[in-house]
C-alpha cells in the first residue's frame, strides 16, 4: 500500500463533535449513510495494511466509526469496519493481479501495488464486474509518468497488451464476412469493420513473447512445487527476464475460443488500421500499395484471405 | 415441499457451483450432478470461452444461475444495463429461478464488488423489496434473495436480520435463498440464536439452501467458501430442513478448490442428512410457520 500522506488531509480540532451518522429511516438517508461506509471501505490502506486512522477530515477514525457501526465484544467498531476496508483491497488487488500478471513481473510487487492502489484510488470500479476494472489504465499511465518512470514505453505496452488480452478473450464476435462476399463486393464503397475482440498494437518490446513465457512459467509453477514457487517469490525472482527493445506490430485476436497474438508486417499493420479508421477497402490497398513499395497486390489478395479465414472482417446489416 | 413457486416447482436436489478448475473433468468425464450453480456475471460477456463452456454444459446439464451484483439493498436503483445482460443470460440458460443477495455493495455508480450489509430498518426494506419486484418484472423468472454473512451491524438497524430478512421477502413477495452457514458465520460473529434465525424466518419461501466452509480466527468468521461444512452447520442444515422439507441444496467451495470429486462427496453428504429429515418430518406440516 502506498505510504500515508499525513499532511494531505486538513486537520481539525480533535474537540470538535464527529458528525452523527445517517440513521437510514429514509432512502435519502441509507444513501448518505452507504456513502460514508463506502468512503470508509474504499478508502486506502496504510503501508501496514491496515485501516487508516484518522478520517479524511482528520478526525479520529474510531469515534467516526462507532458512530455508525455497534462494537461487540470482541471487536471494537473500528475493527469490524476494517474487516472490509481490507477485503476491498484484497479483493480489487488479486483481480487486478490476475489481470496484469505481466506487469506486476516487470514493475515487481512493491510497484505493482504501488501503481494498483493509486489507479484505483482514481479509476474505482464502475461497473458491476470485475472484468472492466483496468479499463482506464493505459489512459492513468499516460497521465500519471510516475509510475511509468521505470521504462515509460515498456510499461504502457505492456498495460496495452494485457488489456488488448482482456478484450480478445470475451469481446463480442460478430458474424464475419467470408472470403466470398469480399470478391462480390465493390472495394471502393466496401468499408470492413474489424471484430470487436481484435486490437492492433505497434509495441517497441516483443511483449507477445515474453507474456506468453511468463504464463508458461506460471502454470508450470502451478503444476509444481509449491514451496518452490514460494521461495522463489520471496527472493523476489522471477525466471522471466524483461525483454529488450525491438519493434512488433501485432494483433490479438480470439480464435476458436482461445487468444491469439498475430505478428503482422507493417504493410499488413498499415492496411488493418486503415480500415479500422474507416477507410474503403480499395482506398486503404491504395494507401499501402503507395507506401510500401515491396507489396503487391497478390500479397493482399493473400492476407485478405487469411484475415478471412481467421473471422477477422465484419459489416454491419443495412 | 419438494417445489414452491419460489423456485419454479422444481426439484433440483443437491447440486455443486461450476467453477474453472473442474471444467475440464465436467466436459470429458460427464459426471452425474444434479444440476450446477453458476454465477451470472462470469457469463454476462459478449463472446468467448465462458459461453462456449456454458453452451457445452447447457446441453447436458441443469444450471440455475446465482448473482452477486444486483445489490437490492443499494439505495441507487437497479442498473438497466446490467438487467439486460443478465436477461440475456436468463433466455439463454432458462434457470428456472435466479438468485442474488440481500446485500449493498455499490453507491453514487461505485462498485465495491463486496457483499455489505444493509441497516435493518423499514425504509431500507421497503426499498429493497421494490427494487426485487423490478428486477423480476423485468427478468420474467422467479427470484430467491440469499441472507448474507456480516462482521458489523449498524446502529442504525431498529430489527433483527431475521426481522429484517422477512419483512423484505414479504414485501416483495419473492422466495428465499437460505445460506445455512452465513447463519452460522453471523450468528457467530454478532452472538445470536442461528436456531431462532431459522424458526422465525417463513419456511414455505424457501427455494434453496446454500452450505459452504468458512475460516475461523481468533475473534471472527469469515465466510471463506475454502473449507468442508462443519458439523454445526449440518447441524442448521437439519433444522432448516425440517422446517422446509426437501430443498434445491447446493455447495460452495470458490477457494482453495480441491478436486471435483472431493466437491461432490461433500455436497452429496446433504442427501444423507435431507434423506432422513424428510422421513423424520414427514407428519410435519412445513407451511405452519
Amino acid at each position: 500500500m502506498s505510504a500515508p500522506a499525513p499532511n494531505s488531509s486538513p486537520r481539525v480540532s480533535r474537540r470538535q463533535p464527529t458528525p452523527k451518522a445517517p440513521d437510514a429511516r429514509t432512502v435519502a438517508s441509507l444513501s448518505r449513510l452507504q456513502l460514508l461506509v463506502a468512503s470508509a471501505t474504499m478508502r486506502e490502506l496504510n503501508e501496514d495494511f491496515e485501516m487508516r486512522p484518522r478520517w479524511t477530515d482528520g478526525r479520529s477514525m474510531r469515534a467516526r466509526a462507532s458512530r455508525f457501526i455497534k462494537p461487540n465484544d470482541r471487536l471494537t467498531a473500528f475493527e469490524r469496519l476494517e474487516i472490509y476496508n481490507r477485503q476491498y483491497w484484497f479483493r480489487l488487488l488479486e483481480s487486478f493481479h490476475e489481470d496484469f500478471p505481466g506487469l506486476r513481473a516487470v514493475l515487481g510487487q512493491e510497484r505493482f501495488v504501488r501503481l494498483a492502489v493509486a489507479y484505483l484510488s482514481a479509476h474505482p470500479s464502475t461497473s458491476f464486474t470485475l472484468r472492466n476494472l483496468g479499463r482506464h489504465l493505459v489512459r492513468f499511465l499516460e497521465t500519471q509518468p510516475s509510475h511509468t518512470a521505470f521504462n515509460p514505453r515498456l510499461v504502457l505496452d505492456l498495460a496495452r497488451l494485457e488489456w488488448a488480452h482482456i478484450e480478445a478473450f470475451d469481446n463480442a464476435a460478430e458474424p464475419p464476412v467470408t472470403a466470398d462476399a469480399l470478391l462480390d463486393a465493390n472495394p471502393a464503397e466496401l468499408r470492413l469493420r474489424l471484430q470487436p475482440h481484435v486490437t492492433l498494437l505497434h509495441l517497441a518490446y516483443p511483449l507477445d513473447d515474453f507474456l506468453i513465457a511468463l504464463r508458461h512459467v506460471e502454470d508450470s509453477r502451478a503444476e509444481t512445487s509449491n514451496a518452490v514457487a514460494a521461495q522463489q517469490s520471496r527472493r523476489g525472482i522471477h525466471p522471466v527476464r524483461s525483454p529488450k527493445p525491438q519493434p512488433v506490430w501485432l494483433a490479438t485476436h480470439r480464435h476458436r475460443n482461445c487468444v491469439h497474438y498475430k505478428r503482422l508486417t507493417v504493410a499488413q499493420f498499415q492496411l488493418l488500421d486503415a480500415l479500422r479508421q474507416g477507410l474503403p477497402l480499395a482506398e486503404a490497398c491504395e494507401l499501402v500499395l503507395r507506401d510500401c513499395f515491396r507489396t503487391k497486390p497478390e500479397h493482399l489478395r493473400r492476407w485478405f484471405g487469411d484475415w478471412a479465414l481467421l473471422g477477422w472482417f465484419w459489416l454491419p446489416k443495412e | 415441499m419438494p417445489a414452491n413457486s419460489f423456485n419454479g416447482f422444481t426439484d433440483y436436489g443437491v447440486g455443486i457451483g461450476l467453477r474453472v478448475p473442474h471444467y475440464r473433468h465436467i466436459l470429458t468425464r460427464k459426471p452425474v450432478v444434479d444440476w450446477f450453480e453458476i454465477i451470472s456475471e462470469n457469463f454476462m460477456v459478449d463472446g468467448g470461452r465462458p459461453l462456449e463452456v456454458l453452451d457445452q454444459i447447457l446441453e447436458q446439464y441443469r444450471v440455475v444461475q446465482h448473482g452477486v451484483s444486483l445489490y437490492f439493498g443499494s439505495a441507487d436503483e437497479l442498473n438497466r444495463e446490467q438487467l439486460k445482460k443478465l436477461k440475456r443470460l436468463v433466455r439463454r440458460t432458462k434457470t428456472p429461478w435466479l438468485s442474488d443477495h440481500l446485500c449493498w455493495g455499490s453507491v453514487d455508480g461505485r462498485y465495491t464488488h463486496d457483499l455489505l450489509p444493509v441497516p435493518y430498518t423499514l425504509a431500507a426494506a421497503k426499498h429493497a423489496a421494490r427494487k426485487i419486484r423490478e428486477a423480476r418484472d423485468f427478468l420474467e423468472v422467479p427470484l430467491a434473495i440469499e441472507n448474507i454473512s456480516s462482521y458489523a451491524e449498524f446502529r442504525a438497524s431498529t430489527m433483527t436480520e431475521w426481522e429484517f430478512l422477512t419483512e423484505v421477502v414479504e414485501r416483495a413477495d419473492c422466495g428465499i435463498l437460505l445460506d445455512v452457514n452465513n447463519i452460522y458465520v453471523s450468528s457467530q460473529n454478532h452472538s445470536f440464536d442461528p436456531f431462532t434465525y431459522l424458526d422465525r424466518i417463513p419456511a414455505h419461501r424457501v427455494a434453496q439452501i446454500h452450505i459452504a466452509g468458512h475460516t475461523r480466527y481468533d475473534r471472527y468468521i469469515l465466510d471463506t467458501h475454502d473449507h468442508p461444512v462443519i458439523p454445526p452447520v449440518w447441524r442448521l442444515y437439519t433444522h432448516a430442513t425440517s422446517r422446509t422439507g426437501r430443498t434445491a441444496t447446493l455447495l460452495e467451495w470458490d477457494a482453495n478448490i480441491p478436486s471435483f470429486e472431493e466437491v461432490h462427496r461433500e455436497a452429496l453428504k446433504a442427501r444423507q442428512f435431507m434423506g432422513e429429515l424428510v422421513e423424520g418430518a414427514a407428519g410435519s406440516n412445513p407451511s405452519s410457520c
